[in-house]
């Protein structure tokens, strides 16, 4: 065997990944599961000289009876020895310290039939709680190989190498099922492995419960299995609850004769002391506001310099490449086309990772739980969870990895509609419009020598973004009806320091993601955008720039050169698309310009400035934000003579952007957690609504 | 009087599981380990009321007070 498989499964915090860390390092890569959408951590591990097995990190759960959907995949694959993650070897990482809860997961993983190894796990915490566990008498009492590890710092591996070895060389599984479900329901298990042509037991009570949401069964399988279950009365729940019960209660047995617990009773541990601070009615929500301001803080000003670091860069590259290169279409297509799509996605690196660093602190700290908790009455007000709140935070930087960060909500109600409502968090694409019309219309001063005009006028625009979701939500949980009931249990992880490892990972993990989904978008968009932008119908842009050049022949080559881009952007495809679209945009105030921007940035928000800085034929090389603001505010209404930019205007342009959907790569992100294309479509379309909805109402009202 | 829950505890107050009274809930339940026989201690609550935090053998739990409401104890 070249290639053997290795799942890791374990509970949530038992350590699974760290382990996975340690036996992957830097082998790591991350992909689907095939048929899911489910991330999926997978790398290589050089076992020996001839074994390189592929080591795959399941999702953590409590028991093989999915709660959520990437919980779903566990069972997935390990009902279904066809499927191409179905391990070779298991290995269980069970937390030392909570082992009776742990073993649920374990034993029901055995009895799968699937050879596995119980890696102990996180014994210097059980040390400190004085439990001792006797892991030969353990691996004795299970019949498995046991292996004691402490995956953080990577000992135990060596045993661990050796265990694995042996199950590979001789694959043995354990004897005798730990919980035997024909010892209740005989002859539906006996029908049921004859049928399905099954050997193992445990195996055939998964198709008769689980069958509705395996996807390897087709419909007439799991047709049969529904009238199997009619045809002997069997209540799924009734024998759930009553396996779950059985296996605890033989669990106790099993720990009683392997682990001594000294543990003084009742004493409160410093995580206890210190969640009395962290969920006080005060102290609670003032911490919680604190993190919130060192968030925005971190994404907007600690962001800043690596962001003109980046944009500074990709000018430079951009102008050496047309310094060095022949002038043409190739040449445009590579540096205006190309060039500025990857720049475009390159810049908002810096704030996501910001982001998520500060978010993947406070998860692995155990911090994130408690905000949960503390905002879950308030959440559910709207129809949202206290897990709604780590998509609506990520949102702030980039709606992509906050949607995909929905996958943790159990309920789907309450998934759905946070994936539905988090897109009107004000991502950092919409920061540039923000701040140029803010710019162009807020007077820059202080009001009570203490608040910036310009600032607080930002604020609420994000406010407006944050009220909108929450009020989206609550109108969603009226006209989404569900039979399935909402529900939020979540264990408390006790406070860790966080590992740096896993902090490093999970933003790599985001921006990859942002990278890869959002910025395949833009890159395709921005080179359609150059080819409408650069061509027109018939030679009129041939006619538009030699009729320009002949009208200004005093002009300096810079300036006519703008001038130029300008008229021949106005005879392109892209002129036309808006004057095509003019009347249905003149009641919000703007005009075709607008209208092309409108058009560019339906792709990706982050195109409108430059596209409005080409429109106004603004070169590039100075500072681009105060250019476009000059020349934004010179430019004329040509019916009433006064300022185009108007206070209203601009007003209602940001309003407009505020409620938008105007980013493809979100759609796509949504289209693909939802797996339909009705939700992506509601969500364009009701965003889009209340967009032109509300743009209008500014315009027409400030006036 | 009617059966006590979990939710009619006092913060700091113990009781013992003695049944569920809404099946599907009590899988989720069981499975994190709130067995019948099994001591609980109310830790906390959310600043609100709810949700709250349960002790339940050595890690806390947190749920719904209608969740809670489930449990019912001696």
């Amino acid at each position: 065997m070249s290639s053997p498989v290795i799942a890791l499964i374990g509970n949530p915090n038992a350590g699974k990944s760290s382990l996975f860390n340690q036996l992957t390092g830097l082998r790591q890569k991350t992909g689907n599961f095939p048929g899911v959408t489910v991330d999926k951590k997978s790398g290589s591990w050089p076992i020996d000289a001839h074994t390189t097995a592929t080591v795959v990190d399941l999702p953590g759960v409590y028991s093989i009876y999915p709660k959520s959907l990437d919980e779903q995949l566990v069972t997935d694959i390990l009902a279904n020895p066809a499927h191409p993650d179905y391990p070779d070897v298991a290995i269980v990482v069970v937390d030392a310290s909570n082992l009776h809860r742990n073993l649920l997961l374990f034993t029901q993983v055995a009895d799968l039939g699937v050879p596995v190894i119980l890696a102990l796990n996180m014994l210097d915490v059980a040390r400190q709680q004085a439990k001792e566990i006797n892991a030969v008498r353990l691996a004795m009492r299970l019949g498995v190989p046991v292996v004691r590890i402490n995956a953080r710092v990577g000992e135990g591996i060596d045993q661990l190498v050796k265990a694995v070895l042996n199950q590979l060389q001789s694959p043995t599984v354990a004897g005798k099922l730990f919980f035997d479900p024909a010892e209740g329901a005989t002859a539906l298990i006996t029908d049921t492995k004859e049928q399905y042509k099954l050997d193992n037991n445990y195996l055939a009570l998964q198709y008769i419960i689980q069958h509705d949401g395996f996807s390897f069964l087709n419909r007439q399988q799991q047709a049969g299995l529904d009238a199997l279950i009619s045809k002997y009365q069997f209540s799924e729940p009734t024998f759930q609850a009553e396996e779950t019960i059985t296996r605890y209660k033989r669990i106790a047995t099993v720990v009683a004769e392997t682990v001594t617990d000294q543990r003084p009773a009742n004493q409160p541990t410093w995580s206890q002391k210190l969640d009395r601070v962290l969920l006080h009615p005060v102290w609670g929500y003032a911490i919680f506001g604190f993190v919130l301001l060192l968030i925005f803080q971190a994404i907007f000003a600690w962001a800043q310099p690596f962001m003109d670091a980046i944009d500074t860069g990709v000018a430079w590259i951009n102008g050496q490449l047309k310094e060095s290169l022949p002038a043409g279409p190739l040449t445009d297509l590579l540096t205006d086309g190309i060039l500025a799509g990857i720049g475009g996605i390159l810049v908002f690196i810096p704030q996501i990772a910001f982001l998520f660093l500060l978010v993947a602190l406070l998860e692995e700290s155990g911090y994130m739980s408690r905000v949960m908790v503390i905002m879950d009455r308030i959440m559910r007000k709207f129809g949202l969870n206290g897990r709604s709140v780590v998509p609506l935070i990520s949102g702030v930087a980039c709606a992509v990895p906050a949607i995909i960060a929905t996958r943790s909500i159990g309920t789907k109600r309450d998934r759905l509609i946070t994936i539905l409502v988090t897109p009107l968090m004000s991502c950092s694409a919409r920061l540039p419009i923000y701040t140029i019309l803010i710019a162009l219309v807020v007077p820059n001063q202080r009001i009570l020598g203490l608040f910036n005009l310009q600032g607080l006028a930002l604020m609420a625009l994000y406010l407006l973004g944050l009220i909108s979701a929450l009020v989206a939500a609550y109108i969603l949980k009226l006209v989404l009806r569900s039979r399935e009931r909402s529900f939020f249990i979540m264990e408390l992880p006790t406070f860790k320091l966080p590992r740096w490892n896993h902090v490093g990972i999970s933003v790599w993990e985001s921006v990859r993601s942002f990278v890869w989904e959002a910025g395949r978008v833009i890159l395709a968009i921005s080179i359609v955008l150059w080819v409408l932008a650069s061509y027109g119908p018939g030679d009129a842009m041939q006619q538009a720039e030699a009729h320009t050049r002949q009208q200004n022949p005093t002009l300096t080559d810079d300036t006519l050169a703008n001038l130029v881009a300008s008229e021949r952007l106005e005879a392109s495809y892209a002129g036309h698309f808006g004057h095509f679209i003019e009347p249905v945009i003149k009641p919000l105030g703007y005009d075709w310009k607008i209208g092309i921007a409108l058009i560019s940035s339906f792709a990706a928000r982050e195109v409108f400035v430059g596209t409005m800085a080409t429109i106004y034929s603004i070169g590039t090389g100075d500072d681009e934000g105060v250019t476009i603001r000059e020349r934004l505010k010179q430019e004329r209404n040509p019916e009433t003579g006064g300022p185009m930019y108007t206070p209203a205007l601009a007003w209602s342009l940001l309003v407009f952007y505020v409620f938008a959907m105007m980013c493809m790569s979100t759609l796509a992100a949504t289209q693909r957690e939802t797996r339909s294309w009705k939700w992506p479509a509601v969500q364009l379309i009701y965003m889009m609504v209340v967009a032109y909805i509300s743009a209008f109402a500014t315009y027409q009202l400030m006036q | 009087m009617s059966k006590r829950s979990v939710a009619d505890l006092k913060v700091g107050e113990r009781g013992t599981i003695q049944s569920f009274d809404n099946q599907l809930l009590s899988l989720k339940l069981l499975e994190m380990g709130c067995l019948p026989g099994a001591e609980v201690c109310l830790s906390g609550k959310a600043p609100l009321g709810d949700p709250i935090c349960l002790n339940v053998s050595g890690y806390c739990l947190a749920m719904r007070k209608s969740e809670a409401a489930t449990i019912l104890i001696d």
